[in-house]
């Protein structure tokens, strides 16, 4: 049936093929994850990588930068935020509907999931941070805010 | 004293899990019938020793012992008996204590127990698991000491992970570590048998109970784990594609496919060395689990200890085992007849599909989580998130529904295509009926997937009851329903999966108490917020009387928790349970001017997802009592009939 043909499988042949067919799979699975990972890949940017390589509006991203310190602002309604997201080299406008989670604040590093819209601005739908003091989001490493002179640090680069 | 004691215990339960390895070669290798003799009760002894050890370990918690330096760092005396009781897990040294003592236990019951199998198989089952249970001790005594003494003694403890203080959650990871337990007991006997050359029908049933009990004590623990998540992150989500939460995926996906192979080696004898290749698979990706958890490789809440040197403990662990039975596979598969042959359309080759499905789900969910670690060991970093894992593994768990629809109307060895389509006719029906409905009524308004979702919960609901059709429901076996069961359950749990991400909606307000709020039906008066305190945490709790279409109002109190042991916020949504969804309520963050940021949800029919995975993992214990209780009649005949001869 998966293969198509109908009838008795001949003699010493069926293990043959089934081991075939799990080749098959495993490497139409590998291949899968590949073509799926590249998309993947180019799912994280910093401020700077937003800049330089452009990304159109509307498609899904993950933003990793720090909260500059001073930006953060609450709108009218009481749920939606706007903030500053910098790498140290770029900065990008963001903004938030929702209950922001306890450890973001300014200075603190944050990837916000969203995407941009038409003017440039990144609408996060969804804030990481999580509850744990000592996390520090994986492509954030490296990056810190210098409380004396108010720049955020790069390491990584 | 007790700690002394544990440590002793813990010595005295390695030096015999050696003895009962020894004994065992010597038993299989060389004959040596007098050292054969010694393996089952030394495997007995050795479960009772580490069971000792781990009683002192739960006393020293209990008593909150702080000259322990494991009680010092993870406890504190002003907790609640029931999370010093479970903060005795909730660690590393403990929870691999635990890991060991379970392992111990499950050889003692092998040793007890186990009657069906081959009496070299079952020695040689015995000596591999000591083999297994010797490298968690070793890494107990040698890298994780759970007993060591604090010099000077704590005046009081750090205390827990407030998020890990929740009954949910005391018993979320021992049953997930059954599980992985379970499987390593399933990896055991196909060494036994790789060993004995014995790979049959025989071994296959003597391991199915262990492989369908390691698998229902996984279900339940995802199960619990996602409602954990749940209700107590208060992001309204079920399922993160955690790397934490894929630990425990990955070793469910193997097992599933292990499951049914198993069950056509043990019915019709075929698939063997398939059947044994994923025995060794399913352990692997329990250590594989292990390791991504235990050894702080990930950082999130789970991943608490940043220690290398267990890393690479574990690691050298899991490379040893898994290395060595693929060597011993490698040797040793030429040695393993071709079982039973089928046709292209039979029950076989349907369990052949579904065994390569979750194998490649498997792989696409192993790859994901792995990628991001192989990347930033080439130095640069990358997040793998939900849009790759829906992407991947979404179409294919849809594959599976059909085959899963199919699969138990298929004659074992030989059907025809018709024939089986026929049989469908009904299911057939329904999923196009829901398919026409759904499109007429909530196309452009729901995605693709979950669109599918629904089409494919009706078919396999429908097809899942198909086994029992035109059958005398009386003399069905007990296994027969408990498969009918857990392929309901599937349909259950992906037809919550599919209404919550397609018909929930979300309402985001700031209000002061006074405010009605209205959403989905429901009215929702904010009343007040008062401080309220704990045993160990200080809250400010909010008051809400919800009403659905003008009914009777209930009262809902989401709090948002500080606990100072050590110092750190959590939130506690409140939930309203109806027959056909939830009501989640969250309290946030105070504002300025007096009002306070809530977050609600509707979230239709969400409870079928824990519900269909409580009936898959019923399923599964059905199917364990049908299975033991028929071999147990089956050797009481035999007795009998042996009595009367």
């Amino acid at each position: 049936m998966a293969m198509g043909f109908r009838g008795s499988v001949k003699g010493k042949h069926q293990r043959l093929i089934l081991i075939v067919v799990a080749m098959v799979a495993l490497i139409g699975a590998v291949l899968l994850a590949m073509s799926a990972l590249k998309d993947e890949a180019a799912y994280f940017y910093t401020p700077s990588d937003a800049k330089a390589k452009g990304v159109e509006p509307g498609r899904s991203i993950r933003l990793g930068g720090m909260v500059v310190k001073g930006s953060l602002k609450r709108e009218a309604d009481g749920v939606s935020i706007r903030f500053d997201v910098s790498d140290g080299k770029a900065v990008v406008p963001a903004t938030f509907s929702g209950i922001a989670p306890d450890l973001f604040r300014e200075g603190s590093g944050v990837v916000a999931e969203g995407a941009f819209d038409t003017r440039g601005v990144f609408v996060a739908s969804n804030l990481l941070a999580k509850h744990d003091e000592r996390y520090m989001p994986r492509e954030l490493e490296g990056m810190s805010y210098n409380e004396t002179t108010h720049q955020i640090e790069n390491g990584a680069q | 004293m007790i700690a002394e004691t544990g440590l002793a215990a813990l010595w005295l339960a390695a030096a015999l899990a050696a003895l009962q390895l020894i004994a065992a070669w010597a038993g299989v290798a060389k004959g040596e019938d007098s050292l054969t003799k010694l393996v089952r009760p030394v495997a007995v002894a050795q479960g009772l020793l580490v069971a000792l050890a781990f009683v002192m370990l739960v006393l020293l918690f209990l008593r909150s012992d702080m000259s322990v330096a494991l009680v010092a760092q993870n406890s504190h005396s002003m907790k609640p008996w029931l999370y010093k009781f479970a903060g005795t897990w909730g660690n590393h040294e403990g929870s691999m204590l635990l890991w060991v003592m379970v392992m111990g236990l499950a050889g003692s019951g092998i040793a007890l127990f186990e009657r069906a199998l081959a009496r070299d198989t079952h020695i040689a089952t015995l000596g591999a698991q000591a083999l297994i249970s010797l490298g968690f001790y070793a890494f107990l005594l040698f890298a994780s000491n759970p007993f060591a003494r604090l010099d000077p003694a704590a005046a009081d403890g750090q205390g827990l992970n407030p998020l890990l203080q929740d009954p949910g959650l005391a018993f979320h990871p021992p049953t997930l570590y059954l599980g992985y337990v379970g499987l390593s007991v399933a990896f055991s006997f196909a060494v036994g048998a790789l060993v004995t050359r014995q790979v049959d029908a025989a071994f296959a049933r003597a391991m199915r109970p262990w492989v369908l009990g390691a698998w229902v004590l996984l279900t339940l623990g995802i199960t619990a784990g996602s409602y954990w998540a749940y209700y107590e992150l208060g992001w309204g989500g079920w399922w993160f594609w955690d790397p934490v939460e894929n630990a425990s995926l990955m070793p469910w996906l193997a097992a599933t496919a292990l499951l049914h192979s198993v069950s056509v080696l043990a019915t019709r004898d075929g698939l063997r060395a398939w059947t044994v290749m994923l025995a060794v698979v399913a352990f692997s990706m329990s250590m594989v689990g292990t390791f991504l958890v235990r050894s702080g490789i990930l950082t999130s809440v789970h991943a608490f200890a940043v220690d290398p040197r267990r890393g690479t403990f574990i690691l050298v662990l899991l490379a040893l085992y898994i290395g060595g039975a693929l060597a011993l596979f490698a040797v040793r598969v030429g040695a393993v007849r071709e079982g039973s042959r089928f046709e292209l359309v039979s029950r076989e080759a349907m369990l052949v599909i579904n065994n390569l499905l979750l194998t490649v789900i498997l792989g696409l969910v192993l790859i994901g989580t792995l990628y991001p670690l192989l990347t930033e060991a080439m130095g640069t970093k990358v997040s793998v998130g939900p849009p790759y894992f829906n992407s991947v593994a979404g179409p294919l768990a849809l594959g599976l529904m059909v085959v899963l629809a199919a699969g138990p109307v298929t004659r074992w060895r030989r059907d025809t295509l018709r024939a089986v389509v026929a049989r469908m006719a009904v299911p057939l029906l329904v999923g196009s009926v829901a398919l026409a409905l759904l499109v007429v009524l909530a196309a452009g308004r729901i995605g693709i997937l979950p669109l599918l979702g629904l089409v494919a919960a009706a078919l396999v609901g429908v097809a899942s009851l198909a086994p029992l059709w035109g059958r005398n429901l009386r003399r069905t076996p007990l296994f027969t329903y408990g498969m009918v069961l857990a392929h309901l359950g599937c349909a259950v749990s992906i037809a919550g999966m599919a209404s919550e991400s397609a018909f929930s909606t979300e309402k985001l307000v700031a209000a002061r108490p006074g405010e009605t709020i209205e959403t989905a039906g429901w009215s929702i008066l904010f009343k007040s917020v008062t401080p309220v305190a704990g045993p160990n945490w200080t809250a400010m709790e909010g008051r809400f009387a919800v009403s659905h279409d003008g009914g009777a109002a209930k009262e809902l109190r989401p709090q948002a928790r500080f606990f100072s042991e050590p110092p750190t916020n959590t939130t506690e949504s409140a939930l309203l349970t109806r027959w056909n969804g939830q009501l989640y309520v969250v309290l946030g963050d105070s504002l300025d001017d007096g009002r306070w940021q809530l977050r609600i949800w509707w979230k239709p029919f969400v409870t079928l997802i824990w519900g269909g995975g409580g009936m898959i993992g019923l399923g599964g214990v059905l199917a364990i009592l049908g299975r033991v209780g028929r071999g147990w009649l089956r050797r009481r005949r035999g007795r009998n009939a042996e009595a009367f001869a």
